[in-house]
């Protein structure tokens, strides 16, 4: 099963490979992998997502808790959570047909155009998994040259049951 | 609590100290910031990037004393040796890289059983690291899947800090080693130390006493069992728990299997203890486990050879699992109830809760369990240890029994990894915590020798004894000159049958006796070779002769190898092949 786990490590060199580590000893392959500082600078949050069995799972989990410079780790799979990931993408569309398709794609899924040259143009898309997927396999006839993807960052939900406007993004665009 | 009392001593460290200058060098800080920590003693061995530390450390003689070995990998088993019999801090200092790497064995030993070291290390000054120096390795990074935590310090200013957190870190919570890597110009760089440099520990766990619901169902769950079985490991010798252990077992009459690591946490001769478990255990002790409906295990973290295949492992009990690792629960087995906590605390608590419960209630337990009782006593009967004996060859199980008899079951047994620590284990009952110092979980030649050094160093008194074989002997019999420089008397008895044993028995057994280079016999004359290092050198050939000869070595005053020349196929009994199960035990030869 995928699983998105959450870590809060001391903001050090080293650290984020005893994290790692932790995984490749196993053989699992880390999907994705983020680390960006929280709003102490001191703390940094690495998002991974991985596939494993439950109880392997939630041994590394347990094992990284071990870690000296590990304050917390949460599966946040097993709670609600918000997920996102960014895609840079490069795609092949001189003026035209092409390059129109590519711009109707962008604004249906509220991505943006951020370079633009005679022979390409470069996108930015940001949302969950599925909907960034979604895009690129829509984009991928028109001829991708390069993708760059961040990886998943992940928080939880706020306590009250309000959806979020990206979520109704979300479902608007599964219903296209 | 023993960990706690030391890190007490630690902070009151009475000692005074010469003053300081007012910006000492990180060399400086470092030997200070030791004494702090209560060090007396050092294993190490000099190069290049520690020349400043070795320095500081001449002049400062008269508080640490520093032990030279022969090898780095000596130098961390002697720490080990030392940690392992007194519960102390062991301690480490080499130089950058193969000083590093040649440690790296001894560090992943030390994880592996679980042993309180802290593991100095000299590194490349900081504007050459990354640049492939002459005896550059990346330390941090090599050692950091087999410590608890390692640092590379990059300012002289983190020494005291760094230092003060390591031994926290490797004596506390499940004991382990920690690497401080530490570059040369950090140690000749000035700095500011303060001893009452305070430091605070947020995340490591503190010795909770576990909640009163979860004692309450422990020891309700144990008192309802039918079949009930202790089995306990190294967890009650590292937290002092043998004291608890007996009370509580002994109030439930408990019957205890003690795992390689645990024995001597439960001693071996009470009529309780069923003797070692696991893949060279006795029969009572695995048919107990497999045919137990209540397995409680406190203070193990059910290895691979004590379980053999996991699905068929005690098949029909619930599992109660205390662990001071919470990252050992829920590892290869599930338990029905978990306490994650220190085995003293937690066997205090199940001790206290348990004199609470009426005595009516208690006697109804215990008469519950008489048939359990009879069905063991059954076992112990019907497959004992044993081994056939012999009139032309000592039979290596022959000789342990003789040092038992003629160490009066007192002396202080280390131990390589193989035929010979089984026979150990099997023959020599152990009385007490912290007696038998082996090699369990990572199974490292070469361990017993240079871990009896540091054994014989924390008790200069008592008797140390390394049983090893021939081959791991040979792996590390270098050290056998720093026993005889700092006249540390150990006794190295070497169970010479001219193989590596526990391999040609697999090959024996599992391999159609296909004997694929495991013949040793080229190999030193032991006894000349002890004399060419300034030791006594002993040899037994002969039934007749095995007696006098160990009696003669042992009360030789200085250090002293005897070699015993042994049976040379003897096989270790019982065995459960790997990956099967207690029903598949082989109890001894066929015909035997």
């Amino acid at each position: 099963m995928r699983h998105t786990l959450s870590i809060i490590v001391a903001n050090q060199p080293g650290e984020l490979s005893r994290i790692v580590g932790l995984f490749s000893a196993r053989g699992f392959n880390i999907e994705t992998i983020s680390v960006g500082s929280t709003l102490d600078p001191h703390w940094s949050r690495v998002t991974i997502v991985t596939r494993g069995e439950d109880r392997t799972i939630q041994q590394i989990v347990k094992q990284c808790e071990r870690l000296a410079r590990v304050r917390e780790v949460q599966d946040v799979t097993t709670r609600p959570h918000i997920e996102r990931e960014m895609a840079l993408i490069t795609v092949a569309a001189c003026a035209g047909a092409e390059r129109q398709e590519v711009l109707s794609l962008v604004s249906v899924f509220r991505a943006k155009v951020v370079d633009i040259s005679h022979t390409h143009v470069i996108v930015e898309a940001s949302g969950n998994k599925e909907k960034v997927d979604t895009f690129i396999e829509l984009l991928r006839p028109i001829g991708i040259t390069d993708i760059t993807r961040t990886g998943h960052i992940a928080i939880n939900r706020l306590a009250a049951q309000i959806a979020p406007v990206e979520e109704l993004e979300d479902e608007l665009i599964s219903q296209l | 609590m023993i960990a706690e009392q030391l890190i007490e001593k630690a902070g009151k460290q009475p000692e005074p100290s010469p003053p300081l200058a007012q910006h000492p060098t990180g060399a400086q800080i470092l030997i200070e910031a030791l004494c702090f920590e209560g060090v007396d003693a050092i294993f190490g061995y000099p190069g290049g990037a520690v020349l400043h530390i070795y320095d500081e450390l001449w002049r400062a003689r008269e508080r640490i004393t520093h032990y030279l070995v022969r090898h780095e990998q000596g130098a961390v088993h002697m720490a080990e040796g030392y940690a392992r019999a007194t519960g102390r801090v062991g301690v480490v200092l080499v130089t950058s890289g193969p000083g590093a790497t040649n440690a790296v064995t001894g560090i992943a030993n030390a994880y592996m059983d679980s042993t309180p070291i802290v593991v100095i290390t000299g590194q490349v000054p900081r504007h050459l690291i990354g640049t492939d120096a002459f005896q550059e390795v990346d330390t941090v990074g090599i050692t950091r899947p087999c410590v608890k935590h390692n640092y590379l310090v990059r300012e002289a200013h983190d020494l005291g800090a760094v230092v003060r957190e390591a031994f926290h870190l490797a004596r506390t919570g499940r004991p382990g080693p920690v690497v401080i890597d530490i570059p040369k110009d950090v140690t000749a760089a000035r700095a500011s130390y303060s001893r009452l440099n305070h430091v605070s520990f947020p995340f490591t766990a503190t010795r909770q006493k576990p909640q009163q619901q979860v004692v309450a169902k422990a020891v309700t769950t144990i008192l309802n069992s039918r079949r009930p079985i202790l089995y306990v490991g190294g967890g009650i010798v590292n937290s002092g728990a043998g004291e608890s252990l007996r009370a509580f077992a002994e109030e439930l009459q408990l019957p205890v299997a003690p795992t390689l690591m645990g024995l001597g946490g439960f001693e071996s001769g009470h009529p309780l203890c069923l003797g070692m478990l696991g893949m060279h255990g006795t029969y009572a002790a695995n048919m107990s486990v497999a045919e137990s409906d209540l397995l409680i295990a406190v203070g193990v973290r059910f290895d691979d050879r004590v379980t053999g295949k996991l699905a068929t492992f005690a098949p029909q009990a619930s599992i109660i699992h205390v662990d001071i690792d919470p990252a050992n629960i829920g590892k290869n087995v599930a338990p029905t109830l978990s306490i994650a906590g220190d085995a003293q605390a937690v066997l205090t608590e199940f001790l206290s809760f348990t004199k609470q419960v009426s005595p009516q209630v208690l006697d109804e337990s215990l008469n519950a369990r008489e048939s359990w009782w009879k069905k063991i006593r059954a076992w112990q009967r019907s497959q004992p240890l044993r081994f056939s004996g012999s009139q032309s060859q000592i039979k290596p199980q022959a000789v342990i029994r003789e040092l038992h008899q003629l160490t009066k079951g007192e002396a202080i047994i280390t131990t390589d990894v193989g035929q010979h620590q089984m026979w150990v284990a099997q023959f020599y009952p152990f009385t007490r915590t912290r007696q038998l110092i082996t090699s369990g979980g990572l199974g490292t030649m070469g361990f017993g020798l240079p871990a009896a050094v540091g054994a014989q160093l924390a008790y200069p008194g008592q008797l140390v004894i390394a049983v090893v074989g021939d081959g791991g002997f040979q792996m590390t019999n270098q050290e056998l000159a720093t026993a005889v420089q700092y006249n540390l008397p150990v006794k190295i008895l070497i169970m010479n049958n001219g193989y590596l044993g526990m391999v040609r028995q697999w090959q024996e057994m599992f391999y159609d006796r296909t004997y694929s280079e495991v013949d040793i016999s080229v190999a030193p004359d032991f006894v000349k070779l002890a004399e060419a290092y300034g030791a006594a050198g002993f040899r037994a050939t002969h039934p007749d002769e095995l007696h006098d000869v160990l009696k003669a070595a042992l009360d030789h005053k200085g250090v002293a190898v005897i070699d015993i020349v042994v049976s040379k196929e003897e096989n270790v009994f019982p065995i459960v092949p790997a990956g099967a199960n207690a029903n598949d035990m082989i109890v001894q030869n066929d015909g035997a």
